[in-house]
C-alpha cells in the first residue's frame, strides 16, 4: 500500500503519480490523501505493509530510483487536460480514479478514452462535465457588489459565491482576464481570492454571513430583468434547469421570480389590452370612493379634460352605504362617457340617455338607488358646432387611459355582476375587438367578476334609425338587465 | 424621464427579439480597459420564460416612423415612448458589465428620421464603448434595413455581430404587415454585410496569427412565426436561402407574441411555442445532421409535426431506411437515428474503433434508448427488426415522448441541438 499525501491539485498529483506509474505500481495499491486535512488515518493505512509519503525523502528516493531505471510514461495530452479539470471535483477519490486512468492508458490501453462506455472513462467524463458546468455557472452567476472603501477613491467589487466544487483556482484567471482594471474579490466558503490589479492573492474561505451587502445599482438590474421577461411565455421548469436554485441566494434578480411568475397571466392580459393605464399615475391608493372623486379633477392622462367642464365620477345609489362594498342587491353599470347635461351637472346618466336607462331599469324591476353607475371615460368628448356640443365617441386610447379610474372603482366596490352598456364600456373591459351586436345578452365569466354582461347603450337606442329597431333594442336592454338581476339573485 | 424608467420602457420594447447570443467571437481585454469574449457565450441569468439573459438587450429609442403591424413600437401604437442618450446606454452597459450581469450589449432601435440617422446613433454608442472606455465585451447592433454601406463599414470593426431582421418569411407577408419593408431591401443589407466580411477575410488571408476583426461573430436574423399563414416549409426555405446566400450564422425563430395595441390584421392568438421549438430542431437538422429542408417539409406536408421532433417524424415516414447498424453504419446514417445526437454519434464512432458495441453501451451514454432502439441493429442482435414488424401507429406510440415532457424536451433540444 502506498499513501501519497499531496496538495489536492493536479500538479501535486502529477508529481506524485509520475514515479509510481514509472514503476508500474498497480492502482489498487495507491491512495492519495489531502495533506491539508492533516493526518487522515484510513483503515487500510494501518496495515504494516503500507507506507505514507508526500514530499518526503521516501517519495524522493522513489523518484530517484526511477531515474536510475528510467522508463518512459507518456500520458496523452488529452488525458492530461481532462485530469486537470477532474482534479477540481469535490469527490474524495478523484485522484485514485485519475491514477487508475493514467495507469491503464500507459499500461496497455492507450485508447481507453475513446471507449466512452468504460466505467472509468465514463466517470472521468462525468466528473469533467460536472466541473466544467460548475465553472461555467460560476462565470455566469457571480454577482459583484460595489463596496466603497473608506479613504479610497477606487471602489472595490466583491462577490460571494458557492460553487459545487472547490474550483476557485480554476475560475479566478477568467475574472482576472476580464476585469484587470478593477479591484475585486471573490469569496467562496472554501477559499477566497483578491485581485489588486496586478496579482491574485488567495486567502481563506468566507462564510455566507460575510457576503457583501446589496449595492444600490441592483435596482437597475431588477428593472431590466422584470422588463425583459415575456410573460406570454412562462416556462419555470426550463428556467430552473438552467439556473438551479442553489445559486439563487446570491443572485439579486431571483427575489422577484415569484412575483413575475404569479403576475404573468394578468400581464399577458394587460399586454393584450395595451399596458398600464395612463391615468394610474393620478389615482391615489385608497379604499374610499370619495377620495377618488376628489382626486379625479387633477387627472391629465388624456386631453379630454382640457375641454370638458368637469369630470363625472361614478355614483353609488342612495340605498347603498355611502362608502365601501356594494350591497348584495347592487348591479355595477358602466356606460360610455358623460353627455352634455352630465358634463354640466357632474352626475352620470341624468340626460336623455339616463331617462331611457331609468325606464329600462324600472321595467326590469331594478331600483336605481341600489346600483352603482359610472362611465368608461370620465370626461365628455364633443365637437363644438355653433352653440351646441356634439357627442363624439372616445378613441380607444382615451378609453385605455381612463381605465385606471374604472379599475379603482371596481377595486373598491367589488361588484358581483357588471353590466357594460355599449361597446365602449365593453371594450374597456375585454379589448378592442368586442362587438356588442354579436356578444350582448350573455353572462360571461371574466377576471372582473363571475357574471359580466354587455348590452346596448341607452343612447344607441335613441340613435336607432327606425321605431321598430328602437323597440327591439329597448326590449333587449330590459331583458339583459333582467338577466343581470337574476344572476345577482343567484349569487346572493 | 429618469434613466430607470427609460430602461423599463426600452427593455420592455426589446423583449420580443429572441436573439441574445454572445458566442462566436474572441476579443482580448483592451489595455487599461475591461471586458473580453472567449468564444463561448455565457448566460448570466434566466428569466421565468426560460430564456437566457446574456446581453443588455435594449432599444435606443422606441419612437419609430414605420408602421410594422406586429410591432409595439410602430408609429400607430400608443405606447409610452422613450429615448436614451448615447451616454446613458454606455454607462448602463459598463455598470451592468462590471457587476458581471451581462456579456455585453445588444442595441436595437426604432427608426427615427431615417435608417442612416438611426444607425449613426448606434454606431456612436459602439464607438464610445470601444474607444472612450476600452470596452472589450460583446456588442451586437441591429441594423435598420436600407442602411448605407459607409455606416456598415464604420460599425464592422467595432462590433461582434450585426443583424438585420428579415421579420417575416415571404414577400407577401412583409407587404401586408410591414408596408415600409421589403425582402429586397433587407436582403441587400445582408448582402452588403457579407461582401464586407468577405473582403475583410480576403485582406487578412495568409497573415500570421490572423484574427477576424470585422463583425467576427457574423450576422444573424430573426423571423416571426405565426403572425401570417406562412407554412414551416416557406419559413425553412427562406432560412436556407439566408444561410447559403448571405452566409448567416444563425436564424432565430420567434413565435409571434401578443403585443399591446395589436393591429386588427394580426391573429388574436399566438402560435403554440412548440412550433418555434420544432423550427429550431429542423434548423439544427439542416445545419448539422445532413438533412435537406425539403426532406422535413414539402408540398404535401408543409408544416412540422407538433407532437414529435422532426427527426423522429422523418424516421417514422422512412422506415425502409432502418434499421441502422450501430457497429457498421457511417456517420451520416447514424445521425438520422432518432435520439442519437451529434455528440453521441461521435462518441459511438470513436468507441467502435476499439470494440463492438452493445445496447448496454448506449444506455451508459444516456442515449434515449426508448426512442432509438426500434431503429437500431447491433451486429448479431435483433432489436432493429421492430422497425419493420411494428405497424406505424404502434411504433409511433412507443417512441413518442410523454405529453407532459414534450414541451420541456423540445425546448431543451431547440437550444442544445441534440436530437
Ligand atoms: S377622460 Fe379619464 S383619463 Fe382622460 S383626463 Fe379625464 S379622467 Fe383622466
Ligand atoms: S421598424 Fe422596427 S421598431 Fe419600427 S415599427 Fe418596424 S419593427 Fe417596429
Amino acid at each position: 500500500m502506498i499513501h501519497a499525501a499531496i496538495e489536492p491539485t493536479f500538479e501535486a498529483f502529477r508529481e506524485a503519480a509520475r514515479p509510481l506509474l514509472a514503476s508500474s505500481t498497480p492502482p489498487a495499491n495507491v491512495f492519495f490523501e489531502d495533506r491539508r486535512r492533516g493526518q487522515v488515518t484510513l483503515s487500510f493505512g494501518d496495515t504494516p505493509a503500507s507506507r505514507s509519503f508526500g514530499d518526503t525523502p521516501e517519495l524522493r528516493s522513489q523518484a530517484e530510483r526511477t531515474r536510475i531505471k528510467p522508463k518512459k510514461v507518456n500520458v496523452p495530452a488529452r488525458a492530461v487536460e481532462l485530469a486537470k479539470l477532474a482534479s477540481f471535483h469535490r469527490d474524495g477519490d478523484r485522484f485514485e480514479l485519475l491514477y487508475r486512468v493514467f495507469y491503464r492508458l500507459t499500461h496497455g490501453e492507450p485508447y481507453l478514452l475513446d471507449v466512452a462506455s468504460d466505467a472509468d472513462t465514463l466517470r472521468l467524463r462525468r466528473m469533467v462535465q460536472s466541473v466544467k458546468h460548475d465553472e461555467h455557472k460560476m462565470h455566469a452567476f457571480v454577482r459583484f457588489r460595489k463596496v466603497d472603501v473608506v479613504g479610497e477613491a477606487e471602489p472595490w467589487f466583491v462577490a460571494w459565491h458557492r460553487p459545487e466544487h472547490p474550483l476557485l483556482r480554476l475560475t479566478a484567471p477568467f475574472f482576472q482576464r476580464r476585469f484587470p482594471s478593477m479591484r475585486w474579490s471573490l469569496l467562496t466558503p472554501q477559499e477566497s481570492v483578491h485581485w489588486d490589479m496586478s496579482e491574485l492573492h488567495y486567502g481563506p474561505g468566507v462564510p455566507r454571513e460575510d457576503a457583501p451587502p446589496p449595492d444600490a445599482f441592483e435596482e437597475m438590474f431588477l428593472t431590466y430583468y422584470k422588463a425583459i421577461f415575456n410573460p406570454a411565455r412562462v416556462n419555470l421548469d426550463v428556467m430552473q434547469a438552467m439556473m438551479p436554485k442553489r445559486f439563487w441566494s446570491t443572485m439579486p434578480e431571483t427575489a422577484v421570480i415569484g412575483d413575475l411568475a404569479r403576475s404573468a397571466d394578468t400581464r399577458v392580459q394587460v399586454m393584450k389590452d395595451g399596458g398600464e393605464s395612463a391615468s394610474s399615475a393620478f389615482i391615489p391608493k385608497t379604499s374610499s370612493l370619495a377620495v377618488l372623486k376628489d382626486a379625479i379633477p387633477a387627472c391629465r392622462a388624456c386631453d379630454l379634460c382640457l375641454h370638458a367642464t368637469q369630470p363625472v365620477f361614478g355614483e353609488l345609489g342612495t340605498a347603498q352605504k355611502p362608502v365601501g362594498t356594494l350591497l348584495e342587491s347592487g348591479l355595477f353599470l358602466v356606460g360610455e362617457q358623460p353627455g352634455d347635461e352630465e358634463d354640466k351637472a357632474g352626475r352620470p346618466f341624468i340626460g336623455p340617455a339616463g331617462k331611457v336607462l331609468d325606464r329600462a331599469l324600472e321595467e326590469a324591476g331594478i331600483d336605481r338607488s341600489t346600483t352603482y353607475l359610472t362611465n368608461a371615460v370620465k370626461h365628455f368628448k364633443f365637437e363644438p358646432r355653433g352653440k351646441r356640443r356634439i357627442h363624439q365617441r372616445p378613441a380607444y386610447g382615451e378609453v385605455r387611459a381612463c381605465r385606471g379610474w374604472l379599475d379603482a372603482e371596481l377595486e373598491i366596490v367589488k361588484p358581483k355582476v357588471i353590466v357594460a352598456l355599449g361597446s365602449t364600456a365593453a371594450q374597456s373591459f375585454l379589448g378592442k375587438r368586442f362587438q356588442v351586436s354579436k356578444r350582448r345578452g350573455q353572462i360571461e365569466k371574466t377576471r372582473f367578476c363571475d357574471a359580466w354582461v354587455a348590452t346596448w347603450h341607452p343612447s344607441a337606442i335613441l340613435r336607432a334609425p327606425d321605431e321598430s329597431s328602437k323597440e327591439r333594442m329597448f326590449e333587449e336592454l330590459v331583458a339583459d338587465l333582467a338577466l343581470a338581476k337574476s344572476s345577482l339573485e343567484r349569487a346572493a | 424621464m429618469d434613466v430607470r424608467r427609460k430602461l423599463a420602457v426600452l427593455a420592455d420594447a426589446a423583449k420580443y427579439d429572441a436573439s441574445c447570443a454572445s458566442s462566436g467571437s474572441r476579443r482580448e481585454t483592451p489595455k487599461g480597459g475591461m471586458g473580453n469574449t472567449e468564444g463561448m457565450g455565457i448566460c448570466h441569468s434566466y428569466t421565468p420564460d426560460g430564456r437566457c439573459v446574456s446581453l443588455l438587450k435594449i432599444l435606443f429609442t422606441n419612437y419609430c416612423v414605420y408602421d410594422c403591424r406586429y410591432c409595439v413600437n410602430r408609429i400607430s401604437s400608443d405606447v409610452e415612448r422613450a429615448q436614451f442618450s448615447v451616454r446613458e446606454v454606455v454607462d448602463l452597459t459598463i455598470e451592468f458589465y462590471r457587476r458581471n450581469y451581462i456579456e455585453g450589449l445588444f442595441l436595437s432601435s426604432g427608426i427615427v428620421k431615417s435608417p442612416d440617422a438611426t444607425m449613426a446613433e448606434l454606431v456612436e454608442v459602439a464607438r464610445s464603448l470601444r474607444i472612450d472606455h476600452g470596452f472589450g465585451g460583446y456588442i451586437h447592433l441591429k441594423v435598420p434595413p436600407g442602411v448605407s454601406r459607409e455606416l456598415i463599414a464604420r460599425a464592422g470593426p467595432l462590433v461582434d455581430r450585426l443583424s438585420v431582421n428579415v421579420e417575416l418569411p415571404t414577400t407577401a407577408d412583409l407587404s401586408s404587415l410591414a408596408p415600409e419593408k421589403t425582402l429586397g431591401a433587407i436582403e441587400s443589407s445582408m448582402a452588403i454585410m457579407k461582401e464586407q466580411i468577405d473582403e475583410s477575410k480576403e485582406r487578412t488571408k495568409g497573415m500570421r496569427d490572423r484574427k477576424e476583426t470585422f463583425i467576427p461573430a457574423g450576422q444573424s436574423t430573426q423571423m416571426i412565426v405565426g403572425a401570417t399563414p406562412a407554412t414551416d416549409s416557406q419559413i425553412l426555405a427562406t432560412a436556407t436561402r439566408l444561410y447559403t446566400g448571405h452566409g448567416l450564422r444563425r436564424v432565430y425563430y420567434s413565435a409571434f407574441s401578443p403585443i399591446p395595441h395589436a393591429d386588427a390584421r394580426l391573429p388574436g392568438k399566438s402560435p403554440p411555442l412548440v412550433r418555434e421549438h420544432r423550427l429550431y430542431e429542423a434548423d439544427w437538422l439542416v445545419r448539422f445532421y445532413g438533412f435537406q429542408a425539403s426532406e422535413l417539409v414539402d408540398g404535401t406536408h408543409p408544416n412540422l409535426d407538433l407532437d414529435i421532433d422532426p427527426k423522429l417524424a422523418w424516421a417514422l415516414a422512412h422506415r425502409e431506411f432502418f434499421p441502422i447498424d450501430v457497429n457498421l453504419a457511417d456517420r451520416e446514417a447514424l445521425l438520422r437515428v432518432p435520439g442519437l445526437g451529434v455528440r453521441n454519434v461521435d462518441r459511438i464512432l470513436a468507441m467502435r474503433r476499439h470494440r463492438t458495441l452493445a445496447l448496454e453501451d448506449l444506455r451508459k451514454l444516456r442515449v434515449a434508448v426508448r426512442r432509438s432502439l426500434p431503429f437500431l441493429a447491433f451486429a448479431g442482435g435483433s432489436e432493429g427488426a421492430r422497425v419493420r414488424t411494428l405497424d406505424s401507429m404502434e411504433l409511433r406510440r412507443r417512441v413518442e415522448p410523454a405529453k407532459q415532457l414534450a414541451l420541456f424536451e423540445s425546448q431543451v433540444a431547440a437550444v442544445g441541438g441534440q436530437l
